[in-house]
């Protein structure tokens, strides 16, 4: 592969430091101090959490840091990578009440970092256990949504074990969120915390392959699943077995490693898809050195799925955007050295349906480039839970009841990616402490409520 | 243009702002540097009797990430020497003829201590006195300012042995620790002061630090009462200078202070009745500089209301200053809330709803998640809280609403007319007529 020459290590550095930098105090205080403090504030609505914002904002201004940690924590288990990786501006700050002032809205995911450094570097005691209940849940899968459920179980008395196929836990925390957004050590900082709870997590332990489900069902009473969504789509695309082509998720986590020296990077690199993934895939691959990074998509602009801040992250980045542009084959010898492509335009479906992309025949090009990242999309796969009985699943989605978690399987609740098809990770941390919830009212009926 | 210079009890300066006495007022390198910046007068630190100081000295009021809207000191009046201090007045008057130099005189309490400093400051050839009876820490426990200026009796026989000598007028600077201003004010007058400075700091305990338990300012772990002023005072001095201007009895011209910031405060020290305005706070917090704001803010202001001098405010809102007995018990007013601007914080409705008549109900807004607040009218007792909260300029106002019944009537009218000693049910039946219901 022709591989973009590496970059000195201070370069790596900058290149992938945090690109929102941390309030000190008196900042901190002074942000603060600018909330209203409204009532029933908009902001905690559109926190898929609920955290109390407002509130743990006005403990940052008091100086009761510790209250404001306690807030913060017992609304969401995973509250530093949430502070640093939410989409703030389409959740709590999108909805701050400034907004409709024609002011900049309040920086809750600075503050909310702000309290959670505080928080981690001091670790004062926050909450105490419930006493056993003599019960356990089999968690499957480290990420937010485990780990919030794991939590939030062992404070209601249950004995709670993660299985993690990976060596590190953390999930797409640790493994998926872009370094410039955070580091994987939050991410550890936060799996140490809930493990400091009582958590026991067993790494390097895949459920289907090193343990069954029968040994799992054995041991506990229900389980918990928390896999995300481990298997990249594919697009049957020819050549996509040369050296050179990569799955954007597989690829981040070589990034993810922080060993950026270590990982090859084309000169000019391709990426395939428009997603929030995708436009990240992009903006590493920038980051590592490549000269010309293009992302090809075969619809228009308006459709693309990526949020729209992340869109003007990786036009600063240079990221040359190829709309309406169909991927046809991936052409090179050994390894990849052109993506040939055809230009799409839309044309009206039957009728109530969007309007959708067909090839103009004779628009054929072909792009030199040296590397092609496929991102479009993640799948649950064909895996272990094939072997659990009556789970349903549609669409690449475990079905589970809204409120409680519970599958259909009585025994097996779920929450996080498997369920919603691949969202937030605010959205895993708010499935996974509420299936704790439904765990305890499934098996302690009368005690629940 | 219009004309800023004023004269405060014969006192001539081309504009109103003065430096109080205090640290900004300490020497002529800082007055001279206040007058080239454009302030108009200064009163000088106080001078008198040797003193020592402590540190530390200030204690600051900080709140929701604002600095200093109050400040306390437990300084007292200048320490430097009396003759280096009279010595730089004259040269300071010498190089500023035309600005008001006032120089703040406290003595021990015998006449002949005080005779001979009048005189001698009268040779500075400054502008006037100030009889600094206000100090109320470390002077007073010597029998020394605010212990003056807390006794009538006092007041008027030091002030009487300074207008028996002085050929300039005499100011006299009250204290705000007392339950009645007009006492000290009035025995001014009858001493035949030229005018009433006020006021002087007021007694307070700035804070205690919760790590060491000490009290603020901490001098060297102890603490004590200190003077309070700054902001967060205004509204005491606003009030108070407003009694003395009412008063007939005193009838004195006014230098006015106490939180004094810009030229909206100074502009409200003179409606009520202040001739010119002194200010030390806002100037340690910032600066001399403040000046230039509040001459060009108070001309264009003077400029858009038509006023072509000062005189011509001074006092202006005097003649509005009434009892509780004076007002219209019967004028409605309710809150209406401009559904347009609200940003639905909702931070009325729970003013509302604990803290006052739980009038404001929360509705649904369309194609939104959030609830909007709307005022109950028939309810509504127009206190006036809700626009007080509310954090957008202009959204909540408090509009007049007709009564079933036109009529006014005051306590002392409904008093005289309702039968005496009057009963819960007789105010009712008499509410009732013009639809007035307190739940
Ligand atoms: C590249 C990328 C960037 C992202 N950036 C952001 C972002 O900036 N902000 C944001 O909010 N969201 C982001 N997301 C989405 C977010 O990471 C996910 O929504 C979230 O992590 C889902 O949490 P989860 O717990 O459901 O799954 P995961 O985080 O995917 O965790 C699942 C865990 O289960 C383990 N597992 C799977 N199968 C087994 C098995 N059979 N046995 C044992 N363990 C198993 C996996 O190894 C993994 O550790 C991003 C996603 C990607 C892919
Ligand atoms: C540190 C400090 C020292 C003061 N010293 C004196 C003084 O020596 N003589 C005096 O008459 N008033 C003194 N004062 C009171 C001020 O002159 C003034 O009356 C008071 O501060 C209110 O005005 P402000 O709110 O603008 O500060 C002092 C005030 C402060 C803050
Ligand atoms: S004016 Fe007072 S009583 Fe009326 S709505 Fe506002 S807060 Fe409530």
């Amino acid at each position: 592969m022709n591989v973009a020459p590496k970059l000195s290590e201070k370069e790596y550095k900058k290149n992938f430091t945090e690109h929102v930098t941390p309030f000190n105090r008196d900042a901190a205080v002074a942000e603060a101090n600018r909330c209203l403090y409204c009532y029933d504030s908009p902001c905690m609505d559109a926190c898929p959490t609920h955290i109390d914002i407002s509130e743990f904002i006005r403990k940052i201004a008091t100086g009761n840091m510790k209250g404001s940690a306690k807030t913060i924590l017992s609304a969401n288990w995973v509250p530093l990578t949430c502070a640093k990786a939410c989409p703030v501006e389409v959740l709590c700050e999108g909805a701050c009440v400034f907004n409709d002032k024609q002011e900049k809205p309040i920086e809750i995911g600075r503050l909310q970092r702000h309290t959670m450094d505080w928080f981690y570097q001091e670790k004062p005691s926050l909450f105490t256990p419930a006493s056993p209940n003599g019960k356990s849940i089999g968690v499957i899968g480290s990420g937010p949504a485990g780990l919030a459920c794991a939590a939030e179980g062992v404070m209601l008395g249950f004995d709670v074990t993660i299985y993690e196929s990976n060596d590190t836990p953390g999930g797409l925390d640790t493994w998926g969120i872009a370094p410039y957004k955070m580091s994987q050590a939050d991410s550890l900082t936060e799996v140490e915390y809930i493990k400091s709870l009582g958590v026991k997590i067993q790494t390097g332990v895949t459920i289907g392959k090193d343990k069954t489900i029968a040994q799992l069902e054995e041991a506990h009473d229900t389980i918990f699943i928390g896999v995300g969504l481990p298997q990249g789509k594919n697009i049957s695309l020819p050549g996509s077995d040369l050296k050179g082509v990569e799955n954007a998720v597989d690829y981040i986590a070589k990034v993810k490693a922080e060993k950026y020296s270590q990982v090859d990077v084309g000169r000019k690199v391709a990426i395939i898809g428009c997603g929030n993934t995708a436009i990240d895939a992009a903006t590493e691959s920038v980051r590592l050195g490549a000269e010309e990074v293009y992302i090809i998509y075969r619809r228009g602009k308006e459709e693309m799925t990526a949020y729209w801040f992340e869109y003007e992250l990786a036009q600063k980045d240079n990221v040359r955007f190829f709309w309406l542009t169909n991927p046809v084959r991936i052409e090179g010898e050994g390894h990849v050295q052109a993506l040939v492509c055809e230009k799409m335009e839309l044309v009206a479906g039957s009728a109530g349906e969007r309007k959708k992309p067909q090839a103009v025949s004779g628009s054929e090009f072909s792009l030199p480039v040296d590397m092609v990242i496929k991102s479009v999309g993640q799948d649950l796969g064909d895996h272990f839970l094939s072997g659990v009985e009556k789970l349903e699943i549609a669409n690449s989605r475990i079905k589970v009841n809204p409120e409680t978690f519970q599958t259909d399987n009585p025994k097996y609740f779920a929450g996080g990616d498997c369920i919603n098809g691949g969202k937030e990770v605010v959205n895993a941390a708010y499935d996974g402490k509420k299936a704790a919830q439904g765990i305890h009212a499934f098996l302690f009926p009368t005690t629940a409520e | 243009m219009v004309d800023l210079s004023i004269n405060c009890g014969g006192i001539k300066s081309p504009n109103p702002f003065w430096l109080a006495s205090a640290p900004p007022s300490n020497s002529a390198y800082q007055v001279c540097k206040a007058f080239e910046d454009g302030w108009g007068g200064a009163v000088w630190k106080t001078i008198g009797a040797p003193v020592m100081n402590v540190c530390n000295r200030y204690g600051g009021m900080d709140y929701a990430g604002t600095k200093i809207v109050g400040l306390n000191n437990v300084e007292l009046i200048s320490d430097r020497d009396f003759d280096l201090n009279l010595k730089e007045i004259a040269e300071t008057k010498k190089r500023f003829p035309n600005h008001a130099v006032i120089v703040s005189l406290m003595m021990e309490s015998q006449k002949e201590i005080w005779e001979d400093a009048v005189k001698r400051t009268i040779d500075t050839g400054c502008d006037g006195i100030e009889l600094n009876y206000g100090c109320p820490h470390g002077m007073s426990e010597r029998g020394m300012g605010s212990a003056v200026g807390q006794v009538p009796e006092y007041c008027e026989m030091i002030t009487e042995w300074v207008t028996n000598v002085s050929t300039i007028p005499v100011l006299v600077k009250l204290t705000p620790n007392v339950t009645d201003i007009l006492p000290p004010a009035r025995a001014a007058k009858r001493a035949n002061a030229h005018g009433i400075s006020l006021i002087n700091t007021i007694n307070s305990i700035i804070g205690v630090d919760l790590d060491s338990l000490a009290i603020r300012p901490d001098v060297a772990g102890k603490g004590s009462h200190g003077g309070y002023a700054g902001p967060a005072v205004k509204p005491i001095a606003l009030h108070m200078t407003s009694q003395v201007a009412a008063d007939p009895q005193v009838n004195l011209p006014i230098s006015g202070m106490g939180g004094v910031s810009n030229w909206r405060d100074a502009v409200e020290f003179m409606l009520l009745g202040a001739s010119s305005v002194q200010v030390c706070t806002a100037v340690m917090h910032y600066g001399f500089r403040i000046v230039e704001d509040m001459k060009e803010g108070m001309a264009t202001w003077m400029q858009e209301k038509g006023f072509k001098t000062c005189d011509e405010f001074i006092g202006k809102s005097v003649p509005r200053i009434a009892q509780f007995g004076d007002f219209d018990l019967l004028k409605k007013t309710v809150a209406k809330i401009d559904e347009d601007t609200c940003i639905n914080c909702n931070l009325c409705y729970i003013a509302c709803e604990d803290g006052a008549h739980q009038c404001i109900d929360r509705v649904e807004i369309k194609e939104s998640t959030k609830l909007q607040p709307r005022v109950r009218e028939e309810d509504c007792v127009g206190c006036d809280l809700c626009s007080l909260v509310c954090p957008v300029e202009g959204c909540i106002s408090m509009v007049e609403v007709p009564r079933i019944k036109e009529g006014s009537i005051t306590w002392p009218e409904l008093v005289a007319k309702l039968p005496q000693p009057m009963t819960w049910e007789d105010l009712r039946a008499y509410q009732k007529q013009y639809g007035i219901e307190i739940h």
